[in-house]
Parts: structure tokens; sequence; C-alpha cells
């Protein structure tokens, strides 16, 4: 009888193709997914250095990263030169023969939300792409980290990649959820308590009751920022729920061999007294929504909070990095939370762009209107997400609430095609990244999810929604 | 790509945690459709006074006259965070890093680094609390070496810090291997994984 062995043990057996003696074992990639900010880079890379694509149809390319948002858009971007990254990689896709997710086509939309909408990812599978938050699709049981473009080269010509092991850590998120606490405030609250490095060197299972209790979109938030918590990538085990949310999409195993698959997924779960090298327990009775005040997502606290003063901190390097993050927010020690008034608040990326995240900010919004002099965006993580929350009438919601309704992209969430709130201004955002300029240069972002930015939008300041049962 | 073998340059402090890849290369500093012309980019937001501007910010520590030709960077713990952008690296390459020294890396960052020639080197916050000391006198005369081959950084008046590295990713560097011709050499191990693995998971073959 073989020993106990974690979920990412077993994924990784799974992909093994063999030990390289050098610390490093060569892994099985099933899926690539790329991009239009290096999509071309990586296929032309390839195709200089005279290597094949191993397997064309498992290779897959969105436009996503610099593409505009506004409606009617074409191949012009804000940033003067994102036609020629999308020109470059429509050719480059068509050259190598995989499936491109261009612009107008209804099944476009961020990569981390179109390949788990289209059964790309898959639970049990390998999936690596060129964007750190490929962990993403750890919510649905599938092995998938981001890598550079080096690397998609190399999973491309070879179909695997030299990957080095790395631990195992269990988050046991034990307790129940207060109403309005969302996965963006368990992870927020995670990398506040232990860092932004508490991660680094591990895969992560989040495990315990509340993840149990998720739905399979808030798993994918969870494991969305995995990577700022420095993790390898991040995991949930996959379930009967995961089975129905694959079920029928595009890319799912076919009647054929569905039964084996769910065979095959039914065996991917940590055993009982599977060893893990650290462990964290988190009691979330008492968690309240999070919001970040400086440029790290470890600079983040509870709502209700204010904003920390350095001189407590401990740690001379951690002490430097929150005096400059302080500078750069503009924010004084000691001001509540939800005193700091905004300027703008967005709504979208791979965090928190899909239907449910829609619903929960629209569920605030109806009957709503946001503060005066507040600019607020929302852009659906997908134009299959777009056409769902439009056949449910949510897209009125936002537009009488005082929201743009956009097209599909990363938009906001950086300033890779140069969409931006601007310099100095304050931005309420359900994204992944406070880092400084991360939403264009000199934009304040404080990170929060759909529902709190939605009040905030509302509130024309930080502020936590009031929600009941 | 270029090897690693011993190295010896000015090392540049920049001891403040979690620097992220949004800040070693920003996102309009991308511009074109290529793995070249991003040095000048290199740490943009910090080095220059202006946002897309190329005046000198006299305060950023690259542009200080004692760091001049730095080919080594000193860090704070999670360097590289972030996203997994390329450029990072190879911003870093074009501009003439060759080694980075800190508590701990992103990991996509570690691996790209790899890829591209330059050495991340972990070593101990303390241990790079006394590199730091021991070139702030004199960082043009108090050069580091870094020897590859024996995983040691060494200062001028002695001191020595052994480091760890993965036998496969000091090979690369040593070797400036390309990873790909290097897995290639298993082809026969990827085509009976491959066959064996095409009748026990089929869906994945479609």
């Amino acid at each position: 009888m073989s020993s106990p062995r974690t979920l990412f043990d077993k994924l990784w057996g799974l992909h093994r193709v063999c030990d390289l003696g050098d610390g490093q074992d060569l892994l099985y990639i099933d899926r690539v997914f790329l991009h239009e900010r290096t999509g071309s880079i990586a296929l032309r890379g390839l195709q200089d250095a005279g290597h094949a694509l191993r397997s064309p149809s498992r290779v897959f390319c969105t436009m996503d990263h610099i593409v505009d948002t506004v409606p009617g858009r074409n191949d012009d971007t804000l940033m003067p030169s994102g036609r020629d990254f999308i020109s470059a990689t429509r050719n480059a896709a068509k050259a190598a023969g995989i499936r491109l997710f261009d612009i107008g086509d209804p099944d476009q939309g961020i990569a981390h939300v179109v390949s788990p909408e289209q059964g790309i990812a898959l639970p049990g599978a390998t999936l690596v792409c060129p964007d750190s938050h490929t962990c993403t699709l750890g919510g649905l049981g599938a092995l998938a980290w981001g890598i550079g473009s080096t690397e998609a080269e190399h999973a491309m010509a070879t179909g695997t990649l030299r990957v080095t092991r790395p631990k195992n850590l269990r988050v046991n998120f034990e307790g129940c959820l207060r109403p309005g606490v969302t996965a963006k405030d368990l992870i927020l609250h995670l990398i506040a308590r232990y860092g932004a490095a508490g991660g680094s060197g591990h895969a992560v299972e989040f495990a315990g009751p509340v993840i149990r209790d998720l739905p399979i979109e808030a798993r994918m938030t969870l494991c969305n920022m995995a990577v700022e918590f420095s993790a390898f990538t991040g995991l949930v085990a996959p379930d009967e729920r995961v089975l129905a949310y694959v079920h029928g999409r595009p890319g799912a195993p076919g009647a054929g061999d569905w039964d084996a698959f769910c065979e095959h997924v039914s065996k991917l779960h940590s055993d009982a007294s599977a060893n893990f090298d650290a462990e964290i327990t988190i009691d979330c009775d008492e968690l309240e929504p999070q919001v970040t005040w400086g440029t790290s997502p470890e600079h983040a606290a509870a709502m209700s909070a204010r904003v920390p003063d350095p001189v407590t901190e401990q740690d001379s390097q951690r002490r430097g990095a929150m005096a400059k993050a302080l500078d750069y927010m503009g924010l004084v020690p000691g001001t509540p939370l939800q005193d700091i008034p905004i300027d703008a608040a967005f709504i979208g990326s791979c965090t928190n762009s899909r239907l449910s995240d829609l619903r929960l900010a629209a569920s605030y919004l109806r009957g709503r209107s946001i503060a005066p002099g507040v600019a607020a965006v929302c852009v659906p993580g997908s134009m299959q997400v777009k056409a769902a929350a439009e056949a449910e009438g949510l897209h009125e919601v936002f537009k009488a609430a005082g929201f743009e309704w956009r097209e599909s992209g990363c938009s906001m969430c950086f300033y890779a095609g140069g969409e931006t709130f601007g310099a100095n201004k304050r931005v309420i955002s359900s994204t992944n990244r406070n880092f400084e300029g991360r939403q264009g240069p000199g934009t304040r972002t404080h990170l929060a999810s759909p529902l709190q930015v939605a009040a905030s939008a509302c509130a024309g300041r930080i502020c936590a929604a009031q929600v009941l049962n | 790509m270029e090897p690693f073998q011993v190295h010896q340059g000015v090392a540049a402090p920049m001891l403040l945690n979690n620097i992220d890849t949004d800040a070693i290369i920003p996102s309009r500093e991308m511009k074109r459709v290529s793995k070249k012309g991003l040095g000048e980019g290199l740490f943009a937001g910090w080095r220059y006074t202006l946002p897309g501007g190329r005046e000198p910010n006299p305060d950023f520590v690259l542009n200080q006259s004692a760091y001049v030709g730095a080919s080594i960077l000193l860090g704070g713990a999670n360097f590289g965070c972030g996203s997994s952008r390329e450029h990072a690296a190879w911003a870093l390459k074009e501009f003439g890093i060759r080694a980075l020294i800190a508590p701990s890396f992103g990991s996509i960052f570690y691996s790209n680094c790899i890829r591209n020639g330059i050495l991340p080197v972990v070593l101990t916050p303390a241990a790079i609390d006394q590199l730091s000391q021991a070139i702030e006198a004199g960082p043009q005369c108090a050069q580091l070496r870094i020897d590859l081959p024996r995983q040691r950084v060494a200062t001028p008046n002695g001191s020595q810090y052994d480091f760890e590295i993965d036998a496969g990713h000091k090979r690369m560097l040593l070797e400036g291997l390309d990873g790909i011709a290097l897995t290639l050499e298993h082809a026969t191990d990827i085509d009976a994984f491959e066959a064996a693995d095409r009748r026990s998971r089929p869906w994945i073959y479609g």
C-alpha cells in the first residue's frame, strides 16, 4: 500500500515524466495558455530556434492584457504600440494553428476566466500560462502555475517543464463566514497575517469547512491570489461541485470518458494522514471584510481598522516599506480606513469578474447610485460572463448606479493597455495588486471584494457594506 | 545564453521587502514586441523623475556615482514577487545586472533569472546586512565576488558567505544551457509517458 499523500503530491506524481537527477523533475504539461502581451514573443522565439509545437491542439491564446475594453473597440489601444502586440499575436497564433480567443469572438476574455469557462482547465490537469495568476485554476483542482515566456516556449516545444518541487502547506479555514465576507477577504487576511512571502517555496492547499462550502468561482478568487502569498500555486480539492461545474463545457470530457474522469477526480484529495511541511489554521467566525491601505497585498486590514503607524513595526525593512507605502498612498497613520475618500471604483480582473462577483456587486447597487464625483467601471471577465450578466439584466443595474459597463479584458487591473483613472486618483478595486503604479503612474489602489467596491463607490469613501443574512 | 562562472562587480543595496516586477519594469516601459530594448525602462518609476520621462532621479541608488556600473543588486525578502513578466529579467540583463542577492525571491522571477543567465543568490537577512555594510564605505573598491562553482559570495576584506542552489539550476547557469535542448534528450521518456497517459486520461488528448 502506498504511503499517504497530499493532493499536491498526487497531482505532481500523475504528471512526473522523470526525475532529472539534479533537484528537478520533468513534469508533463496538459495545457498551455498564451496572451497577446507575450504570446507572439514566445511563438516567435520557438520559430527562430527552429522548434515546432509538440501539440498545437492543446495550446490556447487570448487577447486580454492590452486590448481596449470600451464598447466598439478594435485593435487600437490607448497604449500607442498595443496594436503591434495584438496583430503579432494574431499572426503567430494563426501560423502555429492554435485556438485564439480574438477580439470579437463571443468567447474572448481574461485567460483565467476563459480557461475554466471553456473546460480547458480541468481538475487533475496541468496548465501553465505566462501570467502569474494562472494559480487561479487551482480552484478547480487543476495544477496550474504562472511561468515566464522562455518556459512557455519550453512547454510548447517539449510538452513538459523542468520544475523544482515545492513543499506542502495547508491552510485550514475554520468556522463560518459572516454575511458579506467573501473569498477575497479570506485571502487578503491570510496574506496580511503571514506576509506577502508567507507561502514562499510552497504549494498551498486551502481546506477546512469554509472552503468546502465555497462556490467554485469563489475558490478561483481564493487561489488567484496564492501568488500574492508567494506560493508556487494554490489548490482546493475537487469535489462534486467541481464536476457539476465542468460538465457540459466545450472542452469537458465527453460522455464516453465522463465516468472514468469522475473516478479519476474522486481520488484527488489529500489522504487523511498525509504529511504537510507546514500548516496554518484561521478561525473565520470573527473575520471582517478586508481592504488594503498600502502597496503590497500584505498591507491589508479589517475595514473597521485604522491606517497603521510604521513606528509600531519592529522589523526595520517592513517599517521602511510601510513608510514608503504610506507616502505613495498619501495616507496618515491613525486615519480610520472608512474615512478615506475615493475617486474611483473598479470591478473586474481575473480575481473578481465572474458572474457571481457581478451578481454580488449588483445586489448592493440595485436601487442605489455611486457618489457624485466618483468614476466607476465594471469590466466582465469574459464576453460569456458579460452575455450571462446581461441576460439577467445586471448591466442595467450597474449602469443605473452610474458604472460604465465595458467589454472584457484585464483593463484597469494594470496599465498594460494604457487604461487608468489617472495620477493621484484613489481607487477601490476588486483586483489583486496594489503595487506602486500598478493601475497607472501615481494611481493609488485599495484592494477589496466586489461587494465592498460597490458599497464604497456609493459612499464615496472606503465603506463596508451593511449586509443582512 | 551567457554562462555564469565567477563574477566580480559593484553591488548596489535596495534593501526593501517585496520589490515587485512591476517596479523592476513598469508595464508602460514594455513597448515593443521584443525581448530587447528594456534596459532603459529598468526601475523606471524610481529611476526617473517623471513617468515616461528620462531625467534621472538623484535619490535612486543606481543613479548615484558610487554605484555606477553596478552589476549586483542586494535586495529585501520576496524580491521579484508579482507579475510573471520575463521582461524584468530581460531588463536587468540588458542593464548589466549579473547577480541578485536577497533572502528570498518570487518563484517565477527566480526561474526567469536562471533562464537568462542571472544568478539569484539566497542569503540570510543578517548576511545581506553585513554585505551592505561592507560595500557602503566604497562600493567601487569594495566589489563583491560571486563564485558559482564554489557557491560562495566574498567581500574584499575576506568575509565569505556560502549559498545553496539546485544542481540543475547551477548547471544551466554554469554552462549557459538551453533548457529545451536539455529536455529533448529525454524525448523517449516523454513519448513513453504520453503513450501511457493517453490510455489512462484520454480526455486530456481530446
